[in-house]
């Protein structure tokens, strides 16, 4: 396979990632605002700094809106991360690899650009809000059906996965490392409803506030839901999980090619330091400094990949 | 100068780049007649200028023999029901992303080609006189691209001035004494045919540089067979899918000598912003090779060699969609980002196959297509079996007299030019523009070249009353090896609009299925 076929796989499905994980961050936010009774306009930096684009933001506008918040996440074309930003990308990146995907494939990535296009062509109003975001969840689910559908499982398929859990992996990393706070124990005034909101929120934007009840049973706990989002096996979105996915499709790459690189190592250290810590560990240690360790590491491996399998 | 047929002057302009229009407003000349069981609006005759030769129907609205059974068919459809399937098969091609790049457009926005579901249908008998007018003609055009590289004959014979070979941008110094790998030059050629009549067909254009458009051929067959299999059960239709079957075959038997195993053939795209990279794409994986870009290229070891997830692998045969300009750096273009360096190198050594070879484009020149019927006389020893458009070079003192004389009547090309850009369509064009033009003409005599107009011939399309006439050019494909294969059919071009009538793509034009029928 070309190296630039491997990064084009590799990048497409990081921004189809990116563009679910905006809109789950905006559907959060919404949520936020809706159960909130002193919800705020500066609620939504949280949101804008979750996707790391607060300073794009804060060059373009005067002040924080919820509505130009939304807007900018949604489908300004100036913030790489917007949802339509990142369809427009990965649609280009799946048109660049044409050739590596089945026709189900490209069709379900071509169709859900043209529908987002269409559909975020102007500024959304509140009302459609729930209905366009509901079309941004189906349509990439569709794409994600059709790949896992109607792809052979070779390379093509590994380069894919490992773009899609390397973005996943750092998104989940980012909304931590934004909202670690309220996880401590030393800030937070347990148990009362400010916290039980800010709580859910982070569960919602990973789509986990109902999954976290089926694992945890009972009420909110700060490190429960650390536990969840960051050592997991179970939870899809999980930085436990994300890096089992890695190291799985890695290894095939490595017995595929029977060549091992700077990243396999890499990455199956992650993996270790995932599986061999608890959380009261990790939590005790400082949750903040681990997660900017580990969004670093997921960088350097990125890296290591592009530069292992030719991607330039 | 070549001869006139002094009916060509009488009736309808033909635009180079088969862009087509009306001699003068359809509207009062043309009448709208309902006929059973088509309900086929036809032009009207109106005066002494006869209608251009419509190849359904006949004058009496019985229909032609080719179109007897979808004729039949067609009589018994439901009109709200083939409009709908005209709208299932756009969703079809927006669906599969079946577009072309608009260059210059605000949003370089990606188009559809629009396509019309009434099937261009040519009897066997037809094509097997096409096919072998164009099969002379192909190899005609190796001859001749092999003479001006080597011993050029045909410029010792006087057959053809040595100063249009020499003096032209697309003759590269670069290939002379050089022979590619099996004498081929043009592996994929596209000959633009238009008829006028029953028995009578023109070329109205070579492209042996880098013919675009199959696989619009393919898919416009492939969403015809989804959406009306039955017509393909009722009419034996021959088929064009195997086509990048061929093409990789053809690709690979001209593999260079050195090549070791089986060749790895790779299709090279400028990438995807370029206008046709969903037909780049599109061959690439039908024929189930690598889609590259110069960035992926790189010369090492006296090889072309892909960098891939392994390491760098060689390519042996690079069908390439870039044009000869940008395909060498080192040779041509400095500034080209999308050739490879060095690859020139490599060809001349004998250890890449390029298709088409590079400085076969001199064939696309219009000045050389006026020469042609010669051409093809002092390579086959015998009269081309397809007409050339009559055409006046301007080079010529009574050509130019001629053409000056009669710039009302006349288009006039640059020979360089395409798209249709530069140049003037007389009918059309106002006493000013005439005027303005006739001073370039004299200035640069050579660089222009004259034809009159040709009445096209036409094929109805679906509209909201029925279907109607409208004109159509056909470019057929044909790949060359130690063979000549033409893919029975092709694409053929259709004007939508009953006014203005341009078949180019760009300027509104359409796409049609095209049948060739078993006898």
């Amino acid at each position: 396979m070309l190296g630039r076929t491997a990064n084009g796989l590799y990048w497409m499905f990081r921004y189809i990632e990116r563009a679910e994980k905006s809109a789950r961050l905006i559907d959060a936010g919404l949520r936020m605002s809706l159960t909130r009774s002193h919800a705020t306009d500066e609620d939504w930096g949280g949101v804008l700094q979750s996707s790391g684009v607060r300073d794009i933001y804060d060059d373009l506008y005067e002040s924080l809106t919820s509505a130009d918040a939304i807007d900018f996440l949604l489908r300004d074309r100036s913030n790489p991360s917007s949802v339509l930003s990142c369809i427009d990308s990965g649609r280009n990146n799946a048109r660049m690899v044409r050739t590596a995907l089945t026709r189900e494939t490209w069709e379900a990535t071509n169709e859900c650009w043209l529908d987002l296009k269409s559909r975020l062509a102007r500024r959304v109003k509140a009302a459609d809000m729930p209905e366009v975001i509901d079309g941004i969840k189906r349509m990439t689910g569709l794409i994600r059906g059709a790949f896992h559908g109607t792809m052979l499982r070779n390379e093509i398929f590994n380069f894919s996965r490992i773009g899609t859990f390397i973005e996943r992996a750092d998104n989940t990393a980012r909304i931590l490392d934004v909202k670690y706070y309220v996880l401590l124990p030393a800030v937070s005034q347990v148990g009362t409803s400010i916290d039980n909101v800010q709580w859910e929120s982070i569960l919602r934007s990973v789509s986990a506030h109902r999954a976290y009840g089926w694992v945890y049973e009972a009420e909110y706990k700060p490190a429960n839901i650390a536990d969840f989002l960051i050592l997991n096996g179970r939870m899809s979105r999980s930085l436990a999980y994300c890096y089992d996915k890695i190291v799985s499709n890695l290894g095939y790459l490595a017995r595929e090619y029977g060549e091992r690189h700077a990243a396999h190592a890499t990455a199956e250290q992650t993996l270790s330091s995932l599986r061999g810590h608890a959380i009261k560990d990790i939590m005790d240690q400082g949750l903040h400094e681990y997660i900017e360790n580990f969004i670093s590491q997921n960088n350097r491996l990125g890296q290591e990949i592009s530069n292992g399998y030719r991607f330039y | 100068m070549p001869m006139v047929k002094a009916k060509f002057l009488m009736f309808n302009i033909k635009l180079p780049q088969a862009s087509i229009l009306p001699p003068i407003s359809f509207a009062g000349r043309r009448a709208c007649v309902l006929l059973c069981p088509c309900h086929y609006i036809q032009m009207e005759k109106k005066g002494d200028r006869p209608l251009a030769f419509d190849e359904m129907m006949n004058a009496d609205s019985s229909p032609r023999q080719p179109y007897a059974t979808y004729n039949e068919w067609y009589a018994s459809q439901d009109r709200p029901r083939l409009i709908a399937k005209s709208k299932e098969a756009e969703n079809i091609f927006r669906k599969t992303g079946i577009t072309f790049a608009v260059y210059g457009h605000a949003d370089s926005s990606e188009k559809l080609i629009p396509f019309d579901l009434i099937p261009r249908i040519i009897s066997g008998r037809e094509w097997r006189r096409l096919a072998q007018g164009i099969e002379q003609r192909v190899i005609a055009l190796n001859a001749f691209l092999d003479d001006i590289y080597h011993k050029q004959e045909i410029i010792k014979a006087g057959r053809v001035p040595r100063e249009l070979i020499e003096r032209n941008e697309a003759f590269l110094p670069q290939m002379i004494g050089f022979r590619p790998p099996g004498g081929v030059y043009t592996h994929i050629v596209g000959t633009d045919i238009v008829r006028t009549g029953e028995d009578q067909f023109y070329v109205l254009e070579d492209n042996a540089r880098t013919p675009s458009g199959v696989s619009y051929m393919l898919e416009n067959r492939e969403t015809m067979m989804q959406m009306f299999p039955e017509l393909f059960h009722q009419n034996r239709v021959r088929p064009v899918e195997n086509y990048p079957y061929l093409l990789r075959h053809s690709l690979a038997s001209l593999a260079p000598p050195g090549c070791e195993g089986k060749p790895r053939v790779a299709v090279l795209t400028p990438g995807i912003y370029n206008s046709a990279y969903y037909e780049h794409a599109f061959l690439a994986d039908m024929m189930g090779v690598e889609l590259v870009e110069g960035s992926d290229l790189r010369v090492i070891d006296g090889k072309v060699k892909m960098r891939t997830t392994r390491g760098y692998e060689a390519i042996d045969v690079l069908y390439r969609r870039v044009d000869d300009d940008y395909l060498d750096p080192l040779t041509f273009k400095q500034e080209s980002a999308l050739g490879v360096p060095g690859i020139m190198d490599v060809y001349r050594a004998g250890n890449i196959t390029i298709a088409n070879a590079p400085g076969t484009g001199i064939c696309d020149d219009k000045a050389i297509y006026s020469y042609m019927p010669e051409i093809v006389e002092f390579y086959t020893g015998r009269k081309a079996l397809l007409e050339n458009v009559p055409t006046w070079r301007c080079s010529e003192a009574d050509s130019l007299k001629y053409v000056l004389e009669h710039l009302d009547e006349l288009v006039i090309k640059e020979v360089h030019g395409s798209g249709g850009y530069g140049m003037l369509v007389g009918p059309t064009a106002s006493k000013k523009e005439r005027t303005t033009f006739a001073e370039k003409l004299k200035a640069r005599p050579s660089n222009y070249i004259a034809q009159p107009t040709l009445s096209l011939s036409t094929v109805p399309i679906l509209v909201k009353k029925g279907i109607a006439p409208r004109h159509v050019d056909l470019r057929p494909y044909v790949l060359v090896s130690d063979k000549v294969q033409i893919i029975p059919g092709g694409l053929t071009r259709v004007a939508l609009k009953a006014g203005s009538l341009v078949v180019n793509s760009s300027q509104g034009g359409g796409t049609k299925d095209t049948w060739v029928l078993e006898d």
